[in-house]
This record gives C-alpha cells, sequence and structure tokens, in this order.
C-alpha cells in the first residue's frame, strides 16, 4: 500500500469536473424518459384524468340541467293552470252574463207578446161587444116593434125606425144604468 | 487504479485492534470513482451510466405500465402513478408557474421522476450508488434548464426585455442598480445553474459517503474486543442514515424541479 500512489490517483478525479460520456449519456436518458412521458405517456393519462374530470362535472351538469329543466316545466304548468282557472272563471262569468241577457231578453219578449196578446183580446172583445151590441139593439127593436105592432095590430116598423124612437130609449136605458152603476160605486 | 484495487482488497480483512498493523480504510474520492466495465476508444462505460441508463428504463416501464393504456376508474399502478404525477403538476409546476405552467409539465415530471429514482440508487442492494453524485448528471439536468429558462425569457421579452428581466430587478430606487444589477446578473445567469447541479449533487455525494462511512466503519470495528459495541453502534447510524438518506433523495429531487419551474416562472413573468 502506497499512499503517495493513492493519493495521486484520488487527485487525478475532481468531483466537480463533469466527464463529458456521462453528461451526454445522463442527458440521453433524461431525454428518452422526457420524449416517451412527455409525447405519449402524459398526454394519454391527462386526456383520461380530463374525461373523468368531465364524466364527474358533467354527470352534476347534467343533473343540475334537468332540475332547471323541470323546474321551469313545473312554473309553466303553474302558469297554464292559472291561465287556465282565469279563463274558466271568465267564461263562466260571460257565460253567466250571457243567460242573465238572454232572461232579460226573453222576459222582456214574453211580456211584449203578452201584452199584445193581451191588447189583441181587448180589441176582440171591443168588437165583439160592439157588434152584440148592435146585433141586440137590432133585435130588441125589430122585436120590440114586432110587439107593438102586434099590440097595436098594424106595423109601426118603418116609422118607429125612421123616428128613432127605439134608439133613444135605448140610450136612455144605457145612460141610467152608467150613472146606476157610478151611483153603486 | 490498481492501487485502489489493494486498498480495496486489504478492506475484508482489517478490522479494529487486529494485529496486521492497518488503520481504518477510510472511504474516500474512490467510492465515487469506478472502473470501466467496457472501454470503447478512450470512452469508459462505467456503473454510473449503468444506472443511468437502469433509472430511465424504470422510469419509462414505470409510467408505461400505468399510463399506457388509462382507464377511467383507474388500476393500482394507474393510481400510484396518477398520483405521482398530480403531485408534480398541482404542488410544484402549477403552483409555482401557474396556469401557463401546463405545457412545462411534462419536462418537470420527467425531471422529478428521473433525479427521484437515480438518488434512490443510492440505497438500492447491488446498485448503491446516487448517480446524482456524479456532477455531470445533475450538470446535464441544470444545463437543460438553464437553456429552457434562458431562451423562454428571451423569445418572451427579446433581447433587451429579456436581459432586462433577468438583471433589473423592479421597485428598487435608481441608485442601487449600479450594485444590484451585476449582482443579479451574475446571481440569475451565472450562479443559477451552478448552484441547481451542485446542490444535487453535493447532498448525494455527501449522503453517500457519510452511508460509506459509517457501513466501512461497521465492519472495521466488527472485533472480539470493546470494537463490537462500537461497531453496533455505527451499524446502527448506517440504518438511520439509509432511512435520512430516503427522505433527502426525495427532497433534492423536489427541490430541484421546484426552482427549475421557479425559474421558468421568473421567465414568463411579465415585463414590469
Amino acid at each position: 500500500m502506497n499512499p503517495v500512489v493513492a493519493f495521486a490517483a484520488e487527485e487525478k478525479m475532481n468531483p466537480l469536473l463533469p466527464a463529458w460520456p456521462e453528461v451526454i449519456i445522463g442527458l440521453l436518458c433524461f431525454f428518452i424518459v422526457f420524449g416517451l412521458l412527455g409525447k405519449k405517456l402524459l398526454p394519454s393519462i391527462e386526456k383520461v384524468l380530463a374525461d373523468r374530470r368531465d364524466a364527474i362535472e358533467g354527470g352534476m351538469e347534467r343533473a343540475e340541467i334537468a332540475q332547471r329543466e323541470a323546474q321551469a316545466l313545473l312554473e309553466q304548468y303553474r302558469a297554464e293552470l292559472a291561465e287556465a282557472r282565469h279563463e274558466a272563471a271568465r267564461i263562466t262569468e260571460q257565460a253567466r252574463e250571457q243567460g242573465a241577457a238572454l232572461v232579460a231578453e226573453m222576459r222582456e219578449e214574453g211580456q211584449r207578446q203578452r201584452e199584445s196578446i193581451v191588447a189583441a183580446g181587448h180589441a176582440q172583445i171591443e168588437a165583439d161587444k160592439k157588434q152584440a151590441t148592435a146585433a141586440l139593439r137590432h133585435d130588441v127593436g125589430s122585436l120590440a116593434s114586432q110587439l107593438a105592432s102586434r099590440i097595436v095590430g098594424e106595423s109601426l116598423e118603418d116609422s118607429a125606425r125612421q123616428s128613432g124612437v127605439i134608439d133613444r130609449f135605448l140610450e136612455d136605458l144605457e145612460a141610467k144604468a152608467a150613472a146606476s152603476t157610478a151611483a153603486a160605486k | 487504479m490498481s492501487a485502489v484495487l489493494t486498498s480495496l482488497a486489504s478492506e475484508g480483512s482489517c478490522h479494529f485492534g487486529g494485529d496486521n498493523g492497518c488503520g481504518f480504510p477510510a472511504p474516500g474520492l474512490n467510492e465515487f470513482d469506478f472502473k470501466p466495465i467496457f472501454t470503447v476508444g478512450s470512452v469508459d462505460f462505467t456503473k454510473p451510466m449503468l444506472l443511468a441508463m437502469i433509472c430511465a428504463l424504470l422510469v419509462v416501464v414505470f409510467f408505461w405500465a400505468a399510463f399506457a393504456k388509462p382507464k377511467l376508474l383507474p388500476g393500482k399502478l394507474q393510481l400510484v402513478g396518477e398520483i405521482g404525477y398530480d403531485f408534480v403538476k398541482r404542488s410544484i409546476v402549477l403552483e409555482t408557474i401557474g396556469k401557463k405552467g401546463e405545457k412545462y409539465v411534462p419536462m418537470m415530471v420527467s425531471m422529478f421522476f428521473f433525479i427521484w429514482i437515480m438518488n434512490i440508487m443510492s440505497i438500492i442492494p447491488f446498485a448503491q450508488f446516487p448517480v446524482m453524485s456524479r456532477i455531470a448528471f445533475p450538470v446535464g439536468l441544470a444545463s437543460v434548464v438553464w437553456i429552457t429558462y434562458m431562451s423562454l425569457t428571451f423569445k418572451k421579452h427579446g433581447f433587451v426585455g429579456g436581459m432586462k428581466n433577468l438583471c433589473w430587478p423592479s421597485g428598487i430606487p435608481g441608485w442601487v442598480m449600479f450594485i444590484l444589477v451585476p449582482i443579479e446578473f451574475f446571481s440569475n445567469i451565472i450562479v443559477r445553474p451552478f448552484t441547481l447541479a451542485v446542490r444535487a449533487f453535493a447532498n448525494m455525494f455527501a449522503g453517500h459517503l457519510l452511508i460509506v462511512v459509517f457501513s466501512v466503519a461497521s465492519w472495521y470495528l466488527l472485533s472480539p474486543t470493546l470494537g463490537a459495541l462500537y461497531g453496533t453502534v455505527s451499524f446502527g447510524v448506517t440504518v438511520g442514515l439509509t432511512g435520512f438518506e430516503l427522505l433527502v433523495q426525495f427532497l433534492q429531487a423536489y427541490i430541484f424541479v421546484m426552482l427549475a419551474s421557479s425559474y421558468i416562472a421568473g421567465a414568463l413573468e411579465e415585463a414590469h
């Protein structure tokens, strides 16, 4: 063991001086690692990580969208229901109004018809009465004349008629009857 | 080289209080010097190179198995990969750079896991060597970071704007500038990549040396005398240090990527 030789051997090696073959091998090794990881392996895992994040976040997002949609639909249904109710109320109200108007109209119509019927009846009665009165007056006149001629023995018919005796008599009678009914009242 | 081999061979038989007259075979820089596995021309192919390749292979194989056929519902391996990926992406890159950082996530993820696995090699049986304790590896990675943030700075701000971004801190009174600008220039352009590389290197270097010292000492102290007690304590320290190193290995990978992200964030900062 010669310490001088050993020292000389050690002195030749400076640990701070890089050996070029090692630098080259080291860089080569690093770039092989970097190349394979950077070009192939890390992009592929990055894609999967992104997909996974997407799957998780996407699921949540989809659920949120579905919920929002459901909420919107519910709102819409509620709005439609409210509108339908409103419409129904409006239609009912309208129908009621129309019904009332119809009833009023019918009532008025009925009233009018009744009135016209009554009026027609009255006119008819009046006419019948006049006719009857005229017929009666004629009959009474002729009967009275006949009776008188029987009694007198001759025909007075024409002269009596001419003189208007009968008519006057009957009018007197009527006036008397009217006066008595007025007094009775 | 033959001297180193002789010293290595003599280590095995050397014990505390032994009568063959040898002292403690203190491990030194020779622990970081490997005899070549094979030689191509003047280039030696050594164990750290092999380990670096194995580390790259491990990272690629792991992420291939985890992410090559990703599923929406992840399997166990994919879940572990996703946790690692998400950790670097969210807690380091996006936290430091913000939304613009998305573009640099693959680079930072690759860097983090590559460095971490190279560090972990320190405590893997048979490997037992942190690749990052060979300064060539951190230097290579730090230069990648340096080129990235320098080119981003000049691409975003142009040459003058880029220099201003690197050397002209905002909100400082004018008369301080003639001191501060050279300091900023020196710190941001020259020191940054150097510290980035040396920090990772030195931590792994020191950690490995500590573990080696205590494990060699455990063996050396193992003797029928009082040494057995010392040996046991030394072994306990080795185990403790191994656990501690596991933390440091992670931390150094984290710090490396964190700083790289913050340099990129600085480059992408709006002009002020």
